[in-house]
């Protein structure tokens, strides 16, 4: 056993680019560690014996092992162990929410100072990256058996099943239905975060496994469940994503000029619309924009609207700082680069011109009542506190539900009152024979990580069914 | 990628392409449509389909060329390939046997009309169809929509074949003289088709249009496509794309069909300055 190792709580910072010059270009905000500074940082590990940070990951990767390995600059042992659990660090390294995760529960948590095992994870994932030989010689040979299983959407938890499957043999097919593969990783996580490269990187090595990734297949439309079940697929996971934008039905929230988060995101990210005009697809932005939702979709549409040229960006949020649902890091990062923080604010309506363009939005004061269902104080509105903002664009970002296409064509399928497909949580089966489910569709709008836990589990799940 | 297997230019600026989608061409129905990206920069954009070919394993375009996306397509060549091309989308119209149906299309409406009149034929319904064009020279595929109708009509908006008069004022002289009409299906600009439902709508024959707004994704996810119809927020891409004409908020969907006007100026005007060449060669047959 090793002797016990002397606590030191200097987590090392990861160096960003500067607020104001990153707030006007969509390179990645976050710069990653160097050698010295990962080295540093696992030094810090306490080699617990027994690490409770593993029961923080949905993925159960082998947190304290890996950090070891870096210790010993034994990189390529690092990347064994992470990939062995994780088919997506450099996702993850960089998206994940650690501070809910792994390292809440890591044991100098209480201290203050957790190991950045997610900066780690970043670290050993980007160095993987920049040695392609060394994953290449890990590769085992897969012996395949001969059972075919269909993934349907390529997010996080499609990705993460298709892997998980592939190395054990099964030849798996992934239908996507946008034109390049990754879900919300390419269309909705934008570029500052996460790099659509290292996307790219990540989905060709779920590739490299065996996994075919068919661009273009809108199940529902080209074909239903039922019909790939019926032409020599063995199983279907089900993987669509929530899909369909919530609006708030206020009056002139069909002027144009106002956007859901899904479709300014989208826009921005999937369809390069920040290229403009090199890339066709435009994008309107304006002076002023207002952004309504406290969660992390709306830190990135505001973010993304400073980067595209705006001049005031505002989050409207109709509770307080406290009660906002995004990532404290990323609200952070929005503050710092200048987006401004209308709190305890709701809209009442938008305006338009004559020709049918959002000018204004009518906006009123909240004040924080009692807990509510959620646990959260209700915000409630101060009576005559009206008041008008100009505006040149709104972007909606409160939540997505589920898209009906897959559940009003699939036969057999049990729905919760909420429209996902009622799923069990540990095996991700469904009430269909033959289908499994993960995923936003399975959980209601969530994180990356939780998607890549579902897809782990139900890939684990479709083995057991199959080898009895 | 997808092969162009023919392409034709049907009057000025109306362009018709038939593309390898054995899978599309297997499950579309009357009423759906597909979303194109023609490259790598491209755009995402909803075109509805002229026809198909099951066994033949294609599909037909019929094309308005009006911004960079479709000068681009327009500009392909047979052997060309488009990037992407993504369906069959949205709901298929639903094929009943109504009795007396008047089919009205003009511009690239009248493409899918013709698949759409043809399975309405053939569930038994009597078709009465009116084709409008700007002028004579512009008319095309009548021979085609009149096979699958027991009466075709032409209307000429600039007088030079006959009177001067569109489709929406055949459709109220039409109902006027006390001609049975049980549903209407309109084809065409959003302009077009909000005339043909405002022509209608006093007689209360319902009218359904097919809207192709501005998509993204065209699964429901992005929310860019929607309209207001009787009140409600729907999403054209998997609400629709055919709705009841009666109830359309049409100043709105003009209203939002325009919002990258300046935006989709500026591009195409760039993208010509650079391709003049492929400008001059598309209008060549």
């Amino acid at each position: 056993m090793a002797e016990k190792k002397k606590i030191n709580l200097n987590r090392v910072p990861i160096s960003k680019q500067e607020p104001l010059a990153r707030g006007k270009n969509f390179n990645e905000v976050a710069l990653g560690y160097t050698e010295e500074q990962a080295l540093e940082e696992a030094t810090r590990c306490l080699e617990c014996p027994k690490p409770l940070c593993k029961n923080g990951c949905p993925v159960n990767v082998d947190i304290p092992e890996f950090i070891k390995a870096i210790c010993d600059q034994d990189m390529p042992e690092a990347v064994r162990i992470l990939k062995s659990k994780n088919s997506l660090p450099g996702i993850c390294g960089r998206v994940c929410p650690q501070e809910t995760q792994c390292e809440m529960t890591c044991a100098l948590a209480k201290k203050g100072a957790p190991i950045a095992i997610g900066r780690l994870e970043r670290y050993v994932a980007d160095w993987e990256r920049a040695h392609p030989e060394v994953t290449e010689r890990q590769k085992e040979r897969i012996k395949l058996n001969g059972k075919g299983i269909v993934v349907v959407g390529s997010g996080p938890a499609g990705l993460t099943c298709a892997a998980s499957l592939a190395k054990l043999g099964y030849e798996v097919t992934i239908l996507e239905a946008l034109h390049v593969a990754g879900g919300v990783l390419m269309y909705g996580i934008p570029e500052f975060r996460l790099p659509k490269h290292i996307v790219q990187a990540e989905v060709d090595y779920v590739k490299s496994l065996g996994v075919e990734a068919k661009l273009d297949q809108v199940i529902g439309k080209i074909a239903t469940v039922d019909e790939l079940l019926g032409n020599g697929y063995n199983a279907a996971f089900l993987a669509p994503g929530a899909g369909a934008p919530m609006f708030l039905n206020l009056e002139g929230e069909n002027l144009s000029g106002v956007y859901s988060a899904n479709e300014f995101l989208t826009r921005t990210n999937l369809m390069k619309a920040y290229l403009f005009p090199e890339y066709d697809t435009p994008i309107k932005v304006g002076r002023r924009v207002a952004v309504v939702g406290g969660g992390n979709v709306a830190m990135d549409a505001s973010r993304c609207a400073l980067r595209l040229g705006a001049e005031e960006v505002y989050i409207i949020y109709r509770r307080s700082r406290a009660e906002m649902p995004a990532r404290a890091e990323e609200r952070d990062n929005a503050e710092e680069e200048g987006v401004i923080f209308r709190l305890l604010t709701n809209p009442k309506r938008f305006i338009g011109d004559e020709q049918g363009k959002v000018t204004g939005v009518e906006l009123y004061e909240m004040e924080l009542g009692e807990p509510d269902a959620s646990g959260r104080r209700r915000p409630i509105a101060k009576p005559d506190s009206e008041f008008i903002m100009e505006i040149d664009v709104a972007i909606s970002a409160l939540g997505t539900r589920p898209n009906p296409i897959i559940p009003s064509t699939t036969k057999g399928l049990e729905l919760t009152r909420f429209g996902t497909i009622k799923t069990d949580e540990l095996t991700g089966r469904t009430s269909k024979n033959g289908v499994w489910c993960g995923g936003d569709m399975a959980t209601g709008a969530a994180t990356v990580i939780s998607a890549m836990g579902a897809g782990k589990r139900a890939a684990a799940d479709i083995d057991a069914y199959f080898k009895g | 990628m997808y092969k162009i297997v023919k392409r034709e230019v049907l009057v000025p600026n109306i362009i018709h392409i038939k593309i390898e989608a054995p899978e599309i061409a297997r499950k579309v129905k009357p009423g759906q449509f597909v979303i194109l990206r023609v490259d790598e920069t491209g755009e995402r954009f909803p075109m509805s389909l002229a026809d198909w070919d099951r066994n033949g394993g294609t599909i037909d375009i019929a094309f308005y060329v009006f911004g960079k996306s479709t000068r681009k397509l327009a500009s392909l060549r047979e052997g060309d390939y488009v990037m992407n091309l993504v369906g069959p989308l949205g709901n298929a119209t639903e094929i009943e046997l109504y009795g007396n149906v008047l089919c009205a299309c003009g511009c690239f409406g009248c493409g899918p009309t013709i698949p759409l009149a043809r399975a309405l034929k053939e569930k038994g319904n009597r078709i009465v169809s009116v084709m409008e064009a700007r002028s004579r020279s512009f008319l095309f595929w009548q021979d085609r929509l009149e096979e699958v109708s027991d009466e075709l009509h032409i209307t000429i908006g600039d007088g030079s074949y006959g009177r001067k008069w569109w489709t929406n004022d055949f459709i109220g002289e039409y109902l006027k003289d006390g001609n049975k009409v049980d549903r209407i299906f309109a084809h065409g600009c959003p302009f077009m088709m909000m005339e043909c439902s405002k022509a209608s709508k006093p007689f209360g024959v319902k009218t359904m249009v097919s809207l192709t707004s501005i998509m993204v994704d065209g699964t429901g996810m992005c929310g860019c496509c929607r309209v207001s119809v009787g009140g409600e927020t729907k999403f054209t891409c998997v609400d629709g794309p055919e709705f009841d004409g009666h109830g359309i908020d049409w100043e709105l969907l003009i209203n939002r069909q325009r919002t990258y006007l300046d935006e989709e100026t500026r591009s195409s005007d760039l993208w010509e300055r650079e391709n003049w060449h492929k400008m001059v060669e598309y209008s060549k047959a």
